[in-house]
């Protein structure tokens, strides 16, 4: 099996969009699931998140943001390359039903993963309002494709350079301010994720954020995933990614996406190593 | 020939222990610990098996091997014959030779036992395999003419190449789908190399290809292609052979903090993702100065064992009842020990603490003491009030035993299970309350042997085998 990509976009610096061959994946795929990949055969096993899929192409689309050596090397392949491992898909998916009105809130390259998502909640006739967030102009991501889906959108930049100045939690109070809101899904940074949970909570909308925890196999197997949820301690894989916000130990989330930082580090100066002596 | 040596004499010859590398040596190094029989070593330990026996022995394999004959071979130098014999009953000696419980098996019953050291039946049939595979003179055994018919086969583990390569033996067409990037199941992600080295597990995969059998891995069945979805590919019967992979945590404050591992986990950094060659290979594990192991079943043994060799100060193993109790191989715990895993019985944790970075640097255990049996048979541990302490500990591998994973289940309606998520089977046949869909392997036990699911996988392949050609003859597209 070869997971040949078919195609490639970079859309900030260090942020691109591939669309992989991976077509068993793409059989039983929903909005909200995801695949882990092996880029290269001595390579570690990384959930990403799915921003799309065509079963008649047989591609997956991901959203890649390089932050460490393994989406390192994976940005720097091209079209044609081929990946090590695709599987897929993997986790639960979104709980998509008749809401109302629901809000998707995407924060960097968490983005991508919300437009599956809106698609369907806006197929199933739900109003749908979408939210990026960014730190400045050139890394809001799918914004145009994130305008053909929903009725409206808007954005946040931290230095004003595009929308609203300040933070996606800011655009939320505004939006909570003109209308009935039934549901909110998150998807992006933890502190993001955290903030829109902690603005939703006072006013009992459901709230879900997508959890990025560090796995292996993402069966179920290993357990490196755990986060404690309501309370009990849940596997994002198999139990996930998305969990109930309001539930969720966010400080715990966080400790744990550490705790391989010293690795991270000597594997990513390895690779830069590498790159310099090309 | 063989009549030249009387039993009387057989009886007199000494066991032959099996060289091993030294500890202070292999805990630097991932290769297999015990070497195997030299030649000279298999020969003399096949003429401690007696003649006219009543070979006890058969009754004690769950494949029902011919361990009589296979030694006899063996006796008289035919050593390839004696790998061909073993696998009439079993199709992976090597694996088995090395990881068999044979000592509550085979070994148990054998009649030498009575009056000494019963004959080593598992280092011979490890000799026999590894001869065959070493001499390169592996055949493809004989194969009975194409059926036409497509069986799918669910994991890869001993259960799922067993079954695919009886079915694939008589004719079937077999396809394997594996979860992992690479096939092997708990062979490869759950045992390490020093116990059971990469290349014998690959050489029974080699084969199984060349028996036919497509193996399709990134494949979870349940997720990427449901059961059904199996038959309305064309599939007319399907073995689940999935295993139990779901780790155990005690429920106990502070289990989620870094550095915590389940021994799932621990061992799939190390064997399938060779963490232990970081950063060569990109995948790392955490290994600080003091590593505690939790429990005193096999898995616990190569999590212990896995752990020395990366070199930290200490490996202690904690277990709540006391050594006799111990579930693991005793050769498994001897040779931990020799590795200088240290053990504390009778110790059971009850939480865990954790420094500002959330990582682990304490572990708060209570003292045991060993009340009635239980359920098991086992005297059932209690505690002893006041009796806690704290260990200082920066790595823990929770090594308490696996459940069975849901997502079959979940997704295969009319599946029944039990309370626990076991698939519930006929022992007969393996068949499962879903017509075609057959199990084998921990999945029907919660959690067993290498050999049991081998064994299951044979008695279901037979009954597929059977259910295949009662149905009638298939519709030719």
């Amino acid at each position: 099996m070869s997971y040949k990509i078919m195609e490639k976009v970079e859309l900030a610096p260090n942020t691109v969009m591939m669309q992989v061959h991976a077509p068993l994946a793409t059989r039983k795929m929903q909005p909200g699931q995801f695949i882990i990949v092996r880029v290269t055969p001595n390579g570690e096993r990384i959930p990403l998140s799915i921003s799309g899929w065509d079963m008649n192409k047989g591609t997956v689309r991901i959203i890649v943001q390089a932050v460490g050596r393994t989406s390192a090397e994976l940005i720097n392949l091209r079209v044609g390359d081929s990946l090590t491992d695709v599987v897929g898909p993997l986790g639960q998916p979104s709980h998509l039903d008749k809401y109302g009105t629901c809000v998707l809130i995407g924060g960097g390259y968490g983005t991508g993963a919300i437009i599956p998502i809106a698609k369907d909640l806006k197929a199933r006739g739900n109003k749908v309002i979408g939210i990026i967030g960014a730190r400045t102009k050139e890394l809001v991501l799918m914004e145009n494709e994130l305008r053909t889906i929903c009725d409206k959108v808007e954005v946040s930049t931290n230095d004003g350079s595009q929308g609203v100045k300040g933070l996606v939690t800011d655009v939320l109070t505004e939006i909570l301010k003109q209308e009935p809101v039934h549901m909110v899904t998150a998807i992006g940074p933890v502190p993001m994720m955290k903030a829109v949970s902690e603005m939703t909570r006072p006013l009992n909308i459901k709230t879900y954020v997508s959890l990025n925890a560090i796995m292996v196999d993402g069966t179920g197997m290993c357990g490196s995933c755990r986060v404690e949820v309501g309370g009990t301690t849940k596997f994002a894989c198999i139990d996930g990614p998305d969990f109930d916000g309001h539930q969720v130990n966010f400080g715990e989330l966080v400790n744990r996406q550490k705790m391989y930082i010293p690795y991270e580090k000597k594997a990513m100066e390895l690779h830069l190593c590498k790159e310099k002596n090309l | 020939m063989s009549g030249e040596i009387s039993n009387k004499d057989r009886m007199q010859i000494p066991i032959q222990d099996m060289p091993e590398q030294e500890p202070a040596v292999r805990v630097r190094n991932f290769t297999e610990v015990p070497t195997g029989y030299p030649e000279v070593y298999a020969l003399t330990e096949s003429k401690r098996c007696l003649d006219g026996c009543k070979a006890p022995c058969i009754k004690g394999c769950p494949v029902g091997i011919d361990i009589p004959a296979f030694i006899k071979k063996i006796e008289e130098r035919d050593f390839i014959g004696a790998a061909r014999s073993l696998k009439k009953y079993n199709l992976l000696p090597a694996i088995c030779g090395r990881v068999c419980p044979q000592q509550d098996q085979c070994e148990l019953v054998c009649v030498v036992a009575k009056k000494g050291a019963s004959v080593a039946i598992g280092r011979l049939e490890r000799f026999a395999a590894d001869y065959e595979r070493m001499s390169g003179l592996i055949e493809i055994p004989e194969m009975a003419p194409p059926t036409g018919r497509k069986i799918a086969i669910v994991g890869s583990g001993p259960a799922g190449l067993t079954g695919a390569s009886e079915l694939a033996r008589l004719g079937h067409k077999v396809t394997i789908f594996e979860a992992l990037h690479r096939p092997g199941g708990v062979l490869v992600y759950g045992i390490p190399r020093f116990r059971l080295p990469i290349d014998v597990i690959d050489t029974e995969i080699e084969m199984l290809k060349k028996m036919g059998v497509e193996i399709i891995c990134n494949a979870v069945i349940g997720k990427t292609l449901t059961v059904d979805d199996l038959f309305a590919e064309g599939y007319e019967a399907v073995l689940i052979g999935t295993g139990a992979g779901l780790p155990y945590f005690m429920n106990i404050p502070g289990e989620n903090l870094c550095g915590i591992y389940s021994a799932n986990e621990f061992l799939t950094r190390v064997n399938l993702m060779r963490a232990d060659l970081f950063p060569e290979s990109l995948t790392p594990v955490f290994l600080g100065k003091r590593v505690a192991i939790i429990g005193a079943g096999d898995t616990a043994m190569d999590a212990a064992r896995t752990s020395a060799r990366l070199k930290p100060e200490k490996v202690t193993v904690y277990y709540r009842r006391s050594r006799e109790e111990a579930p693991c191989l005793p050769r498994e715990m001897e040779h931990a020990e020799q590795e200088g895993v240290g053990f504390k019985f009778l110790t059971n944790p009850v939480r865990f603490i954790g420094d500002d970075n959330y990582f682990v640097n304490g572990m708060q255990c209570i003292k045991m003491e060993l009340g009635e049996p239980d359920a098991s048979g086992r005297r059932s541990p209690k505690p002893i009030p006041g009796s806690e302490f704290i260990e200082e500990i920066d790595t823990v591998v929770m090594a308490l035993g696996f459940g069975v994973n849901p997502i079959i289940k979940e997704t295969t309606p009319g599946l029944e299970t039990n309370k626990k998520g076991i698939i519930i089977v006929d022992p007969a046949t393996g068949k499962t309350s879903r017509e075609g869909v057959y199990a084998a392997g921990d999945i029907i036990t919660g959690g067993a042997t290498v050999i049991k699911a081998m064994g299951q996988a044979k008695v279901a392949s037979k009954a597929i085998h059977e259910y295949i050609l009662s149905k009638s003859t298939r519709v030719t597209a």
